[in-house]
């Protein structure tokens, strides 16, 4: 089983991400659960949401303590939430700045796997607003091959409709630019 | 027959409603109902679903308008969830006293105060005694499954009670999950349209929810409860239908594992199928432990719980609520009475867990598990604990 959580800010798309991400791997006939952290979320206030996929039924029904992967929309969130604390061993942090992997390493301590795309970047050239959530999901994937990429494209089209394809797009460009490096624990 | 497809659980629940072409809805938005109720009326909005939806200013007002509709022969739905439901109260008794198979989904949720809007079971076990059918779901497909059913049992002409379909709220009820659909035609198939030999119409009038004397109460009462205690064939009958048809099958208590087990745990609702993961990993380092699950609530499935637990030195009951300054929490108290009468029973312990929201893990369970057989073998030292509280 996959266990991903999702570190952002109320407003950037976080749960929305993860129920795509969630639809996309039952449609590739995977088993997946995509939840929020249930709290009375506001705008701009840290949020989690979460995101479990496996070839079987799922039957957990509580949080995830100790995620496979996080993903960090906003990096203002890594001093509040120490979003790497509990992370597995062989675990990977997928985030979204424009610094390099040595810097964000340097800046954070980071020893796990990690992945960065500048998806602000990203996002207000394809999509014209700096909401980032589609596009770290090619990053996301691009990490960790959760989904396939075309699987992406229908629960995009049902949920955006005339927006799914800028969209796919940012997600599509985030896939191709996203930087991977192994761990070094 | 159906297709597979990834939703939320509370829209897989209001497209269950539609399929069984729900004829009447009433409902007020409540947290972490909402979505379910918000889906049925955009369906009535949009001309998917052909239903009269009222909008009301309160639940006391959308039961009250169930029962209207219900009583003209509509088949009729609402949803709700704890303040809601306590709001609801006193007409959720006439809706079962005037024998209208109103559908009515409850995504359980804490009461207040303080107040929380996350997940327990004080909404339910607080109308325990509503003299409606009241069964549990674990996950997104039998939430599912169980609103279709739930028509056809409480419209069967030797039923007509009311019935609620528990689903823990957020836990299932915000979770994108894959279901498993049915068709439309199997629906169809399956339950029929719901034609009541006695319905409110102008044009041949008949009074409903008449007061009775004390010469006829206690006998309007009795025939409540036999009815009530006899659908639990209707019930079972229905749930067969549907695993013949789906292969999904169900029944009043559920067994996990309990084969040989000397320590069981009882679970209702979700947490059911978190449990089972505590007992896989005990019983693969060796222990003989089990778990079973109450489906149906009410009618109260005594056989059913006495043959599943007959072979058990030790029964953990895990309610979802309190009985605030009573004998023991309500699963454990029903427990307990059911198997006063019996010459040989097991020990039962109570243990409280998940109230308002707090999470439950399989490791808790285990927790659990091994508390429970320490306090077993040296005597409880409390009557029921509440797990996991601080100070």
């Amino acid at each position: 089983m996959l266990e991903i959580r999702f570190h952002g800010r109320g407003g950037q798309g976080a749960v929305t991400s993860v129920e795509l991400l969630a639809v996309a791997a039952i449609e590739e006939g995977k088993f997946a659960q995509g939840f929020p952290s249930f709290g009375p979320e506001r705008r701009g206030a840290p949020v989690l949401a979460f995101l479990r996929i496996d070839d079987r039924h799922i039957r957990l029904r509580c949080k995830i303590a100790n995620p496979d992967v996080v993903l960090i929309l906003d990096p203002s969130l890594i001093r509040i939430q120490k979003p790497a604390a509990d992370l597995k061993p062989g675990g990977v942090i997928v985030l979204n700045t424009n610094k390099s992997i040595a810097d964000t390493r340097r800046e954070f301590g980071f020893t796990h796997t990690l992945a960065v795309v500048d998806a602000n970047h990203i996002a207000k050239q394809v999509l014209g607003v700096p909401i980032t959530n589609t596009t770290m999901l090619g990053a996301l994937i691009r990490a960790t091959g959760a989904v396939a990429v075309d699987s992406m494209t229908k629960p995009l089209k049902e949920r955006f409709g005339p927006m799914a394809s800028k969209n796919i797009a940012a997600l599509q460009e985030a896939f191709e630019k996203t930087v991977v490096e192994e761990g070094k624990s | 027959m159906g297709h597979r497809e990834g939703m939320e659980v509370s829209i897989a629940v209001s497209h269950a409603v539609q399929l069984a072409r729900a004829e009447a809805i009433a409902a007020y938005p409540i947290t972490p109902q909402t979505h379910i109720v918000e889906h049925l009326s955009g369906m009535v909005a949009n001309g998917d679903l052909e239903a009269e939806f009222i909008n009301v200013e309160s639940e006391h007002s959308a039961m009250s308008a169930c029962i209207g509709m219900s009583a003209t022969g509509a088949r009729t739905y609402t949803a709700t969830s704890s303040q809601g439901l306590a709001l609801m109260h006193e007409i959720l008794f006439i809706a079962s006293a005037l024998r209208l198979p109103i559908v009515m989904t409850v995504a359980n949720r804490a009461l207040s105060g303080p107040l929380s809007i996350w997940n327990d079971h004080s909404d339910i076990m607080a109308a325990k005694d509503i003299g409606w059918i009241q069964i549990f779901v674990e996950n997104g497909q039998e939430a599912f499954d169980h609103t279709i059913m739930a028509f056809k049992i409480a419209e069967n002409s030797n039923v007509l009670i009311p019935t609620i379909i528990n689903m823990d709220g957020f836990i299932l009820t915000h979770v994108v999950e894959a279901h498993n659909f049915v068709d439309q035609d199997m629906v169809d198939a399956f339950l029929p349209g719901y034609h009541p030999r006695h319905t409110l119409d102008p044009k041949y009038p008949v009074t409903m929810g008449a007061f009775a004397m004390p010469e006829i109460y206690t006998e309007v009462k009795m025939k409540h409860q036999v009815t009530l205690m006899n659908s639990y064939e209707h019930i079972v009958k229905v749930w067969q239908e549907w695993g013949d048809r789906t292969g999904r099958r169900y029944q009043p208590v559920e067994r996990y594992k309990t084969e040989g087990a000397k320590t069981l745990l009882l679970t209702m609702g979700c947490l059911g199928e978190v449990a089972e993961i505590a007992v896989d990993e005990l019983r693969a380092a060796g222990e003989a432990v089990g778990l079973v699950k109450l489906r149906l609530w009410r009618p109260f499935p005594f056989a059913d719980l006495r043959q599943a637990l007959a072979g058990a030195d030790l029964v953990i009951v895990c309610d979802r609520a309190l009985s605030p300054g009573g004998a023991a929490p309500p699963v454990l108290a029903e427990l307990r009475s059911a198997f006063y009468p019996l010459s040989s029973r097991p020990q039962m312990l109570g243990f409280i867990v998940g109230l308002g929201g707090r999470d439950v893990s399989p490791e808790n369970f285990k927790d659990i598990l091994k508390r429970a057989q320490e306090e077993s073998s040296h005597g409880p030292t409390q009557e029921f604990y509440l797990y996991g509280v601080r100070g």
